[in-house]
């Protein structure tokens, strides 16, 4: 049985005599998967939003006349009937007013501030925009037509930069694990290098004494790399309860089931790499003896 | 037994040389065969090579020149994955006892069954027949710590013998017990080698020897069988 390796009898575990959790295995990989699993939800979280935002602004535009507040319904108007658009949302002068008051304070309100008029429409995906750009000439010759992901597309490659850089933390963090279990793996071996020459001589097989040091390392993975899972899914719980950005995170647009699962598995990936990291390192030790 | 015996060999040792890294050769040109169901004595000054000579004979060392044939294998070149059933047919006493000291008298007995796939149910009666038949069946659970050091040498010939070795290798057996202890040891010795294990017993003693009637000697100066002819005495001139 493949996985016959993992249920020990009391006899075998006796064999390498310390209790389990009390080397600092468990700690080492708790931390990696504490960081692991917060740095896998963010780029998650920041891979889902980069997408729901470039498909939300994919086909759409903003029409800006400037100090054309007079030519909105018209435009509005134009717009809505013309081919391929799908929706259109004209923004006021009030609304204009009160964004720029953000900035500029009473003076916002002043009847001498150009304020400009702009209509936001969403197309048909692959709508052709000439017509709709005749459309809007004809009404405000001076008034340009611009695409929304031109405007958001250095957030967007910032958002992915970040994205694939946590891709990339996740990784070295994993390496650092496996690191530590080699370390870990070569220590447990000088430990009970006694232990493994006495069952070498009474006639052991590499096999029967690697998953000795394979089920221990398994069982200190597992435990490490739930508590640190846990640990991280507590510390993201929070962000979401106290801080808007978090709260994202733990929107269902943010993090979809499948995004969900595939923190669930990271504890248990982060086992498996561990072990098997483990039984490579016992292995290629043993190699060395006779 | 000399090279020249009709009867089967257990071991052949042909033209074998030592060497630890790149020291000067520690067994030089040894060339002899122990008989099946045989008792020798291995003997000769302390950094003879004693306990080298014995560990190529429980492949614990492979040597650095020359042929060694176990069980009619030749196993000096032998891949380490092909020891381990080998080393499930060789019984080995050493001198320190080399007990584990975590598990109990019980457990190390029991290691060489449950390394050859037995299970706990199947260990329990041998090893208990076993611990009664070295006089230790009380100290069952005790640690090799608790031991005293006869109890110890107990547990680790019991551990040796436990899976009915065919050939029983011993280094100094007498070496940590006292006179009695040692005469209750070679007992043990013949009454396994009537059964049929060959047994190969490094010592400096010489009152074990002479009272082991049948025996053949080995005996190594400087890393080689002293006698030229090759062929093993009960005892030799010298110790008679």
């Amino acid at each position: 049985m493949m996985l016959g390796w993992l249920f020990a009898s009391p006899a075998e575990r006796r064999l390498l005599g310390t209790s389990r959790f009390r080397g600092p295995t468990p700690w080492v990989i708790a931390i990696m998967s504490f960081s692991i699993m917060i740095i896998a939800a963010t780029g998650l979280a920041l891979a889902n939003t980069a997408g729901a935002l470039g498909e939300a602004i994919e086909a759409r535009y903003a029409v800006v006349v400037p100090n054309g507040a007079q030519n909105l319904d018209a435009l509005a108007q134009a717009l809505k009937s013309a081919p391929g658009v799908t929706a259109v949302e004209a923004v006021t002068q009030g609304e204009m007013r009160r964004t720029l008051q953000r900035w500029l304070g009473p003076a916002a309100e002043s009847a001498d501030l150009p304020v400009p008029a702009l209509v936001n429409f969403d197309t048909r995906h692959g709508a052709d925009l000439r017509p709709i750009r005749q459309r809007v000439q004809a009404i405000a010759p001076a008034a340009q037509i611009s695409a929304h992901r031109d405007r958001v597309a250095p957030l967007l490659r910032s958002m992915r930069s970040v994205q694939w850089l946590a891709f990339g933390l996740v990784l070295l963090l994993s390496g650092a694990a496996a690191a530590a279990v080699v370390l870990a793996a070569r220590g447990a071996l000088d430990t009970h290098r006694f232990t493994i020459e006495v069952m070498h001589g009474v006639g052991a097989t590499d096999l029967q004494v690697t998953h000795l040091f394979q089920r221990k390392i398994a069982l200190d993975a597992l435990v490490g790399s739930l508590a640190g899972a846990v640990a991280g899914a507590l510390v993201l719980l929070l962000l979401a309860s106290g801080a808007s950005f978090a709260g994202e995170l733990m929107g269902g647009a943010s993090l979809p089931p499948i995004d969900l699962l595939v923190l669930v598995l990271l504890p248990f990936t982060l086992t498996i790499l561990a072990t098997w990291v483990a039984r490579m390192a016992v292995l290629a030790a043993l190699r060395g003896t006779l | 037994m000399g090279k020249g015996s009709k009867l089967p060999a257990i071991a052949e040792f042909d033209s074998v040389g030592l060497r630890y890294g790149t020291g000067a050769e520690v067994l030089r040109d040894l060339d002899f065969r122990l008989a099946d169901g045989g008792f020798y004595f291995l003997t000769g000054p302390s950094g003879a090579g004693k306990t080298s000579l014995l560990k190529l004979l429980y492949l614990a060392q492979r040597p650095t020149r020359g042929r060694i044939r176990l069980f009619g294998e030749e196993l000096s070149e032998a891949a380490r994955e092909e020891l381990p059933p080998f080393r499930r047919r060789i019984g080995v006493v050493f001198q320190d006892f080399r007990l584990i000291r975590h598990l109990s008298a019980f457990d190390n007995v029991a290691l060489p069954l449950r390394v050859a796939g037995a299970t706990d149910e199947e260990v329990e009666g041998p090893v208990r027949e076993m611990l009664a038949w070295v006089g230790l069946a009380d100290r069952a659970s005790a640690r090799p710590a608790t031991l005293s050091g006869g109890e110890q040498q107990r547990v680790a010939i019991a551990r040796a013998v436990i899976n009915r070795p065919q050939l029983l290798v011993a280094d100094e057996p007498t070496g940590n017990v006292d006179a009695d202890m040692a005469n209750r040891l070679l007992h043990l010795f013949t009454a396994l080698n009537r059964l049929g294990t060959t047994i190969v017993v490094a010592t400096h003693d010489i009152g074990l020897i002479r009272a082991t009637p049948g025996a053949q000697m080995i005996r190594l100066e400087n890393g080689s069988v002293v006698d030229p002819t090759g062929l093993l005495r009960n005892p030799p001139p010298g110790h008679r």
